[in-house]
């Protein structure tokens, strides 16, 4: 009877190949600077709770596409974006969208890590507190499990209310991962999250990233191959602009269909 | 074949070299010495007007000097008072700060946070609050009398059927009007300077939250931008001070029996008084004390109102760091 159950059981493969099961998908998704292309008809579908690399040179676009998901690039003047993205089946382009839900439901994690100059506790309650005034015992409790989900909890529970600035490196960038939990986001954007910090530093962001994956869709950003290898289900390697191959982590490392891949992720170039 | 050279060898090589004697570096020192004697001349001139009317001044200060209302004959040593000055020239200042900071603060926030930065009417009022610090503080004072007295003054009254001229003539709100469009560039400029300074990934933070514009900027650039804010306001409170001739024809009386009682009263003013006591006196040796002791008054009023909004400045830094 056990066995029987088993199909049942969620199964990132079987979901990202799905359509029903997509959450993210991006279809024919090109985005211009002014007049130059910076993405180029880019169609990539994503399922739920996994993790997913964009790899590639600098320049390659990743970063920018990571951004059309929670329409950070509407900031920048005279971007232009053609084709669609969905998430959950909606396209977040299409007229009416609300951004700032959109932004709630799309988490992101910067490369340089960004805790306001506020107390710890601030910090991470900054997002509820923007739906209104909180009860206080409902804000502690989020602030508590945010900090817990990113492992920061038994070295701040201390001094939540001295300022975040007063943290190391490798302590603000996963208080910047608590901050961006605090308000339950299906899909958590990192861009280079731990390209600032030392080794040690990015193995803690790495098993949180391992961590968060229970619970969240995550898309990374990395210039880290190994990085990418130990921590991401799926990867997708970018070339100025375009997706040239998307596939598991395993196949994308160990035996990549195109020769751009392998050459990549074997460091010949880029 | 490669052959490597052994370290052993690489000290025999250095060893005939010496390092060459330290030559004296002419330019250097006659530059270091320009630049220490031009600050030491910007000091020296700062410390002889300061020490010229702190000696002089000081034999004319009395608390009957401070507290008293003089009589029309204000050149009378033994009777005169500063009192309406120092409180028409605090009120002018004060009321000036009320309405230039919230209007430059707004303003510098469109234009660093709200404005397409290479749009051409960005590019036109960039220049306009730089031309608008260029004109002559004389120049204010005729805008002032035209425009608050003659135009917005005298419509108020005719709105409002006042018996005879209540707002249509020179006041104490003109006169902080008037101030307030002159100080308006410092206000914005500075402020812009302390919105530029705060990184944008701080604002970035925020959107990426889901905070709308308008909750980033209140909730995280503005609280950070205070303190350089209100370096704005120290520098437009101190310049203001010590203005006359934005307030000569728009709300300085030559003499008033009592204080200003309303926004709409006229105001004895400490700065205009110097220049009253220098050039109206009949007995100029006789006036020489009073001069200097108002003179220092009005430094001293300057220095206060400074210290006030330093001291502001002080809290609110030090609340930014402790944070709450």
């Amino acid at each position: 009877m056990a066995e029987l159950e088993m199909p049942k059981l969620k199964v990132p493969e079987a979901k990202t190949n799905s359509p029903a099961a997509a959450l993210i998908q991006i279809e024919s998704l090109s985005l211009f600077y002014g007049t130059s292309k910076a993405l180029k008809n880019i169609s990539l579908t994503l399922g739920e709770r996994v993790v997913t690399a964009f790899i590639g040179p600098s320049g390659c676009g990743k970063s920018t596409l990571l951004r059309c998901l929670n329409r950070m690039n509407d900031l920048i003047d005279n971007v232009r974006i053609e084709g669609s993205c969905k998430i959950g089946g909606h396209d977040i382009y299409s007229s009416g969208v609300d951004v700032i839900e959109l932004r709630k439901r799309v988490g992101m994690v910067f490369q340089k890590s960004n805790p306001f100059p506020k107390s710890i506790y601030d910090n991470v309650a900054y997002g509820l507190r923007l739906h209104g005034p909180q009860k206080k015992s409902e804000l502690d409790a989020v602030v508590e499990q945010s900090l817990r989900n990113a492992a920061l909890w038994d070295e701040v529970k201390d001094r939540l209310h001295s300022s975040a600035l007063g943290l190391s490196g490798g302590q603000q960038q996963r208080l910047c991962i608590a901050r961006a939990i605090a308000i339950k986001p299906e899909i958590i954007l990192m861009d280079e999250p731990a390209s600032a910090l030392d080794p040690i530093a990015t193995a803690r962001i790495e098993e949180l990233i391992l961590e968060l994956k229970k619970d969240f869709t995550i898309l990374i950003v990395t210039h880290n191959m190994q990085q990418a290898a130990r921590i991401s289900d799926h990867t997708a390697f970018f070339y100025i602009g375009e997706l040239i191959e998307f596939g598991t982590t395993g196949k994308i490392f160990t035996n990549p269909s195109k020769k751009q891949t392998e050459d990549y992720v074997t460091g010949r170039f880029g | 074949m490669i052959t490597i050279t052994p370290p052993e060898s690489l000290p025999e090589k250095a060893k005939g070299r010496h390092f060459r004697a330290e030559k004296f570096d002419f330019a250097s020192f006659f530059f270091t010495a320009l630049t220490g004697l031009a600050t030491l001349f910007i000091l020296a001139i700062l410390a002889l007007i300061l020490l010229n009317i702190f000696i002089n001044g000081w034999r004319g200060l009395s608390w009957h000097f401070v507290s008293s209302i003089p009589k029309k004959d204000f050149f009378d040593a033994s009777t005169t008072g500063v009192l309406p000055m120092i409180v028409g020239t605090t009120v002018r200042v004060v009321v000036m700060t009320i309405f230039v900071l919230p209007v430059g603060v707004i303003t510098a926030i469109y234009l660093t946070e709200y404005a397409a930065s290479n749009s051409p009417i960005t590019k036109i009022i960039r220049a306009a609050v730089n031309n608008l610090a260029g004109v002559p503080s004389i120049v204010f004072g005729l805008f002032g009398l035209g425009f608050f007295i003659n135009f917005v003054g005298k419509n108020m009254d005719a709105a409002l059927h006042t018996p005879g001229a209540v707002w249509g003539q020179p006041a104490l709100i003109w006169a902080a009007l008037t101030l307030a469009v002159m100080m308006m560039p410092v206000v914005i400029v500075a402020t812009e300077e302390s919105l530029k300074a705060i990184p944008s990934g701080l604002r970035e933070a925020s959107l990426a939250l889901g905070a709308t514009k308008l909750e980033t900027v209140l909730r995280v650039v503005l609280p950070q931008a205070l303190p350089g804010i209100l370096t704005g306001g120290i520098l437009a409170v101190s310049r203001a001070a010590g203005e006359v001739a934005p307030i000569l024809f728009t709300g300085v009386a030559y003499y008033m029996a009592s204080l200003p009682h309303h926004v709409t009263d006229q105001f004895m003013d400490l700065g205009y008084h110097v220049f009253v006591l220098s050039t109206q006196s009949p007995n100029i040796e006789k006036t020489r004390p009073i001069l200097y002791a108002t003179v220092l008054v009005l430094l001293m009023l300057t220095f206060a109102l400074n210290i006030v909004a330093i001291v502001i400045r002080t809290r609110v830094r030090k609340k930014l760091r402790a944070l709450g």
